[in-house]
C-alpha cells in the first residue's frame, strides 16, 4: 500500500513537472506583450484555481469508492440519509465564492483590454486597418498612406490598434503571442489593441473559420524598432506602386494571395465597414460566378 | 442541374460509401424479403404508436449516427495526424466536420436521449402511454425523414460546409452555392418538428398522466429531467425553426435577413442560433444527468443525496442557460459591459452543477457500491466531467477566452463535456435499460472491456487538445505545418480516437453476443431497481405497461413497495384497458414532407408543392379519422400476465 502510494506520488509530480514545463513553450503562455501578458496571467490564475477543484473531487471520488465499494466486512452503510442542508450550503457558497475571485481579475482584464496597454497609453498608438478578404488579409495604414497584403510591420512598444473588418466572411484576427482575437465583420467596425514588446517575427492568422481556403489565411507579423519601421513606411511611400482599383477588386474575389505592398490604401475608395457589398459587387466587375463546388465547371478554373 | 452535379463522383471515399450503401441496402431488402419479416417490420414496428417500440427505434437510429459520425470524426483526425496530410481536401474535411458536428449533436445525441425517454418515462411514472401517441409516431418518422434528408447529401449533391453553427455570410447563396446547404437547412427543419412535438408531448405527460399519489417531488430523477429538458425544448426550437426558415429564405427567394447585401444582418444568425443553441447544450445534458442519478442510487443502494436541491439545481440550470449565449461570441466586441454580464452568468452555471456533483458523491457515500457496467460509466463520467467543466469555467472568463476562442482548447473542453455527459450517459442508460427493452443482459465482461478502452481512448483523444489550444492550433483547420510544432499531440489524438473506434466494434460485438447467449431474464427487476419500470414484466412490458397502474405514496415508489413486500402485480381482477390503435398516417407523411424537403433542397419547388399537398392531405385526412383506438380484453391481459408470471 505504501508503495503505491509513493508510486502514485511520483507519477503526480511527474504529469505536474511535464504539464507546468509544457506551459513554458506554448504559444498562448509565452507573451511577448501586455495584451497577450495579462492574459496568460489570467489563464494561469484560473488554472490554478480549477486544478484544485478537480484535486478535491478526485480524492473525494476515490476515497468514497474504496470506502464504500461492495464487499464482504463492509461497514457504515445507511441507505437512508435524505441529504443535509449544512453540506448543500457549503457545497454552494464555495462555488459561490470561487465564482466571485474568478470574476473579479476577469472583469477587470475586460475592460482593460478595450483600452491601450496603460504602460504605453501616452503615446499616440499605429492605426492598422484589417480587412479579410477570403482568404487573405489587407492591411492598411490610413496615418502613413500605405497598404500590405499578407504581413504586417508594426513598431514596438507602441500601441498597435486594430480596426477590424471584413470584405465578405466572418473571419478572426488572431495574433496569439500579442493577445486574443476579435472578430472581422463586414458591414462593421471592431476594434483591438495589442502590442508588441520585443522586436521579433509573430504568428498571426484567421481563426475563424471561412471556408476552403481558411487555412491558409495566415500571415507573419514584423515587430521592429520604432526606427527601422520609420524606415520602412519611408520606403514603401517612395518605392512601392499605388494600387488601383482594378488591382484591388481581383483580390476580392476568393482565392488565396502572396505578400503585396502599396503605396496608397483601399481606404480611399471603399470602407468596408460601412460598405458591406462591396466585394459581392467586384465580383460582378471581374466577371466571377460562384458555382457548386461539386460541379466539374468549378474545378477547371 | 447536370448529372454530376446531382450525384457526387471523383471522390473514393465517396465512391467507397455509395456502393457500401448500395450492397447493405440491397442486403437489408434480401433479407427482409426471404425471412417474410415485411409485414412484421409493418405492423410491430413503422406503424406502432407504442412509446417502448418507438424508443427503440429511436436509439438503433441514434447508434448508427454515431456510427457515421465517428467515420467522420476518424477521417477528420487521420488527416490532422501529421503535418501537410493529403488525405482529404479542405472542401471534403470542411463537409465533414460540419456533418459531424451536426449529426452528433441532433441525429445521435438527442434522439438516443428521446428514446430512453421514450422506453423509460411512461414505465416511471406509472402510465400506459404518451399523452399523444399518435403524436408520437409522427415525432419518430419527421426526425426520420430530416435525418435521412441530411443523411444522403453527401452521395446526392454534396454536404453542408459551413459548420454545424453555419454562420452567415459564409451559409449564404453567394459565399456557399449548391444545395450542400439547403440540405442543413430542411433536414434540422423538419426534424425539428418532430422535436418540438416529443418535447409538447413529453411535458403533457409527465403533468397530466402520473400514477396515483405521485406528487412532483416524488418524480424519479430520470423524469424530472426529461420534464425540465422538454420544457427547455418547448421554448428554445421555435427560435430554430424561425432562424432555419428565415435562412432558407434568404437562399431560396432572396430575401435579406442574414445577407451581406441590401441591409442583411449576419451577426443576427449568431445570435438566434445561439439562443436556441447554448440551451440544446442542456437539452442533451440535463438527460444525461437524470440518468446518472437514478444509476448511482441504484447501485450505491441509497436513495438520491439532496433530491431537492437535485430538482432546484436542474431548474437554475435550465433558466441560466437561457442567459449565457454571448460566450459563443465574445470575441464579436460586445463591450466590455456585455461580455462582463455573460462572463458572469456563464461561471454562475458552474455552481448548481458543482451542487449535483457532490450530491452524487454524497450519494454513493455510505452506500454499498457495486461495480457494474452502467454503474462504471456513472463514475467515469464524474471526474471527465468535471475535467470538461473546469475548463468550461476558464472559457467563460472572457478576457482569456479571447485566447481559447475557437481553437482546440474549446474543441477539447466540448468533447469533454458532451462525451462524458451525454455519450457516457447513453451508454450507461442503454445498458441499464437494455434488459427492460429485450430482456437479457449485456454481457458484463465484455461490457467492462468496451468501458475501459473506451475511455481510456477518449482521454487520449482529447486530452492533448487542450495544449493544443494553448499552443495556438485553431479549430477547423484540415492542414498544418511542421514549423506549427504541433505534431506530436496530434498524433497521439489521432491514435486515442481509433482506440474509441475499436470500443465501439465491441460494444457491437457485446450486443451481438449477448443476444445469442446471455440467460434471458424473467424478473423484469434485474438490477434490484428502486423506480416503477422495474415493477412491470420484461422483455419489452406488454403495450399496456401495467395490468393495473400502481399506487405511489414515497420516492422511490418500487422500492418502497419491495421493502413493504407489496407486489403491484398480484391484481385480483383485472379490467379492460384502452389502448390507441396503430396508424399509417405518420409514415405517409413524414414520405411527403421528404418530398418537400428535397424539393427545396434541389428548388425543384414542383416537388415541393406536391409535398406540402400530400402533407395537408394527411392533416384533413387526420381531422375527419375518428378511430379513438380499442380496449385490450380482461382475456388478453389474463393471458399476458399469466405468461409472464409463469416465465418467473
Ligand atoms: C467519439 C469520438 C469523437 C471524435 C474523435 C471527435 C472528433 C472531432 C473532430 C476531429 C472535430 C473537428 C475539429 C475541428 O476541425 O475543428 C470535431 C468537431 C465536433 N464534434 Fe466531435 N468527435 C467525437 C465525438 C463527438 C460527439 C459525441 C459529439 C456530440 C455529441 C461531437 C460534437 C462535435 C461538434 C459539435 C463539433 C464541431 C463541429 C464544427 O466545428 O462545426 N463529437 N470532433
Ligand atoms: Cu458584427
Ligand atoms: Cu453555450
Amino acid at each position: 500500500m505504501l508503495k503505491n502510494g509513493k508510486s502514485l506520488k511520483w507519477l503526480a509530480f511527474l504529469a505536474l513537472s511535464l504539464f507546468l514545463s509544457g506551459c513554458g513553450n506554448m504559444t498562448v503562455l509565452d507573451p511577448k506583450g501586455p495584451v497577450a501578458e495579462s492574459q496568460a496571467w489570467l489563464i494561469l490564475f484560473s488554472i490554478g484555481f480549477m486544478l484544485l477543484i478537480v484535486l478535491v473531487v478526485f480524492i473525494l471520488l476515490t476515497v468514497i469508492l474504496v470506502k464504500y465499494r461492495e464487499r464482504d466486512d463492509h461497514k457504515g452503510y445507511q441507505p437512508d440519509i435524505e441529504g443535509s442542508h449544512k453540506l448543500e450550503i457549503i457545497w454552494t457558497i464555495i462555488p459561490v465564492i470561487i465564482v466571485i475571485i474568478l470574476s473579479v481579475p476577469t472583469i477587470m482584464t475586460i475592460f482593460e483590454l478595450e483600452e491601450a496597454p496603460a504602460a504605453t497609453s501616452h503615446k499616440e498608438p499605429v492605426v492598422v486597418h484589417a480587412t479579410s478578404v477570403n482568404w487573405k488579409w489587407i492591411f492598411s495604414y490610413p496615418e502613413e498612406g500605405i497598404e500590405t497584403v499578407n504581413y504586417l510591420n508594426i513598431p514596438t512598444d507602441r500601441p498597435i490598434l486594430f480596426k477590424l473588418t471584413s470584405a465578405d466572411s466572418m473571419a478572426a484576427l488572431w495574433i496569439p503571442q500579442l493577445g486574443g482575437q476579435k472578430y472581422n465583420m463586414a458591414g462593421m467596425e471592431t476594434q483591438l489593441y495589442l502590442q508588441a514588446d520585443e522586436v521579433g517575427t509573430y504568428a498571426g492568422r484567421n481563426a475563424n473559420y471561412t471556408g476552403e481556403g481558411f487555412a491558409d489565411q495566415r500571415f507573419d507579423v514584423v515587430a521592429l524598432e520604432q526606427g527601422d519601421f520609420d524606415t520602412w513606411v519611408e520606403e514603401t511611400q517612395n518605392d512601392a506602386p499605388e494600387l488601383t482599383q482594378d488591382e484591388y477588386d481581383k483580390l476580392m474575389v476568393p482565392g488565396s494571395a502572396s505578400e503585396m505592398t502599396f503605396s496608397s490604401t483601399h481606404l480611399d475608395w471603399v470602407d468596408h465597414s460601412t460598405d458591406a457589398e462591396y466585394a459581392i459587387n467586384a465580383w460582378d466587375r471581374m466577371g466571377y460566378v460562384p458555382l457548386n463546388p461539386h460541379s466539374r465547371a468549378w474545378k477547371s478554373i | 442541374m447536370k448529372w454530376d452535379e446531382f450525384i457526387i463522383t471523383g471522390d473514393p471515399l465517396i465512391l467507397g460509401a455509395q456502393i457500401s450503401i448500395l450492397i447493405s441496402g440491397i442486403g437489408a431488402v434480401f433479407v427482409l424479403t426471404y425471412f417474410k419479416k415485411w409485414k412484421w417490420l409493418w405492423d410491430e414496428w413503422i406503424t406502432s404508436v407504442d412509446h417502448k417500440k418507438l424508443g427503440i427505434m429511436y436509439i438503433l437510429i441514434a447508434i448508427l449516427m454515431f456510427f457515421r459520425g465517428g467515420i467522420d470524426a476518424l477521417m477528420m483526425r487521420t488527416q490532422l495526424a501529421a503535418p501537410n496530410m493529403t488525405f482529404l481536401d479542405s472542401l471534403h474535411y470542411n463537409e465533414i466536420f460540419t456533418t459531424h458536428g451536426t449529426i452528433m449533436i441532433i441525429f445521435m445525441a438527442m434522439p438516443f436521449l428521446i428514446g430512453l425517454m421514450n422506453v423509460v418515462v411512461p414505465l416511471q411514472i406509472g402510465a400506459r402511454d404518451v399523452a399523444f401517441p399518435f403524436l408520437n409516431n409522427l415525432s419518430f418518422w419527421t426526425f426520420v425523414i430530416g435525418m435521412g434528408l441530411f443523411n444522403i447529401s453527401f452521395i446526392i449533391g454534396g454536404s453542408p460546409s459551413a459548420g454545424w453553427t453555419s454562420y452567415m455570410p459564409l451559409a449564404s447563396n453567394e459565399l456557399n452555392p449548391g444545395p450542400g446547404q439547403n440540405y442543413y437547412l430542411l433536414g434540422l427543419q423538419i426534424s425539428g418538428i418532430g422535436t418540438l412535438a416529443t418535447g409538447v408531448n413529453m411535458m403533457v405527460t409527465i403533468f397530466k398522466m402520473r400514477a396515483k399519489g405521485m406528487k412532483l417531488f416524488m418524480m424519479p430523477m430520470f423524469t424530472w429531467t426529461t420534464l425540465i429538458t422538454s420544457m427547455i425544448i418547448v421554448l428554445a426550437f421555435p427560435v430554430l425553426t424561425i432562424a432555419l426558415a428565415e435562412m432558407t429564405f434568404d437562399r431560396l427567394f432572396g430575401t435579406h435577413f442574414f445577407n451581406l447585401t441590401n441591409g442583411g444582418m449576419p451577426m443576427l444568425w449568431a445570435n438566434l442560433f445561439w439562443i436556441w443553441g447554448h440551451p440544446e447544450v442542456y437539452i442533451v445534458a440535463l438527460p444525461a444527468f437524470g440518468i446518472f442519478s437514478e444509476i448511482i442510487s441504484t447501485f450505491s443502494k441509497k436513495r438520491l443525496f439532496g433530491y431537492n436541491a437535485m430538482v432546484y439545481s436542474i431548474i437554475a440550470i435550465s433558466v441560466l442557460s437561457f442567459l449565457v449565449w454571448v460566450h459563443h461570441f465574445f470575441t464579436m466586441g460586445s463591450g466590455a459591459v456585455v461580455n462582463s454580464f455573460f462572463s458572469i452568468t456563464t461561471m454562475a452555471i458552474s455552481i448548481p452543477t458543482g451542487v449535483k456533483i457532490f450530491n452524487w458523491l454524497l450519494t454513493m457515500h455510505k452506500g454499498r457500491i457495486s461495480f457494474t457496467t452502467p454503474m462504471l460509466w456513472s463514475i467515469a463520467f464524474i471526474p471527465n466531467f468535471v475535467i470538461g467543466g473546469v475548463t468550461g469555467v476558464m472559457l467563460a472568463m472572457a478576457a482569456a477566452d479571447y485566447q481559447y476562442h475557437n481553437t482546440y482548447f474549446l474543441v477539447s473542453h466540448f468533447h469533454y463535456v458532451l462525451i462524458a455527459a451525454t455519450v457516457f450517459a447513453c451508454f450507461a442508460g442503454l445498458i441499464y435499460w437494455y434488459p427492460k427493452m429485450f430482456g437479457h443482459k449485456l454481457n458484463e465482461r465484455i461490457g467492462k472491456w468496451f468501458f475501459w478502452i473506451f475511455v481510456a481512448g477518449f482521454n487520449i483523444c482529447f486530452f492533448p487538445q487542450y495544449f493544443l489550444g494553448l499552443d495556438g492550433m485553431p479549430r477547423r483547420i484540415n492542414v498544418y505545418g511542421v514549423e506549427d510544432g504541433w505534431f506530436a499531440l496530434n498524433f497521439i489524438s489521432t491514435v486515442g480516437a481509433f482506440i474509441m473506434g475499436l470500443a465501439f466494434i465491441i460494444l457491437v460485438y457485446n450486443i451481438y453476443y449477448s443476444f445469442r447467449y446471455s440467460p434471458r431474464e424473467t424478473t423484469g427487476d434485474s438490477w434490484d431497481g428502486r423506480t416503477l419500470e422495474w415493477a412491470t414484466s420484461s422483455a419489452i412490458p406488454p403495450h399496456y405497461n401495467f395490468a393495473k397502474v400502481p399506487e405511489v405514496t414515497s420516492m422511490d415508489a418500487y422500492w418502497k413497495m419491495k421493502e413493504e413486500g407489496i407486489d403491484p402485480n398480484k391484481i385480483e381482477k383485472y379490467e379492460k384497458i384502452h389502448m390507441p390503435s396503430n396508424t399509417a398516417l405518420p409514415f405517409v407523411m413524414g414520405c411527403f414532407m421528404f418530398l418537400v424537403g428535397f424539393g427545396l433542397v434541389f428548388e425543384w419547388f414542383w416537388m415541393g408543392i406536391v409535398g406540402g399537398i400530400g402533407i395537408f392531405a394527411c392533416m384533413a385526412f387526420r381531422s375527419f379519422d375518428y378511430n379513438d383506438g380499442y380496449y385490450v380484453s380482461v382475456e388478453e391481459i389474463e393471458e399476458t400476465e399469466k405468461r409472464a408470471r409463469e416465465a418467473k
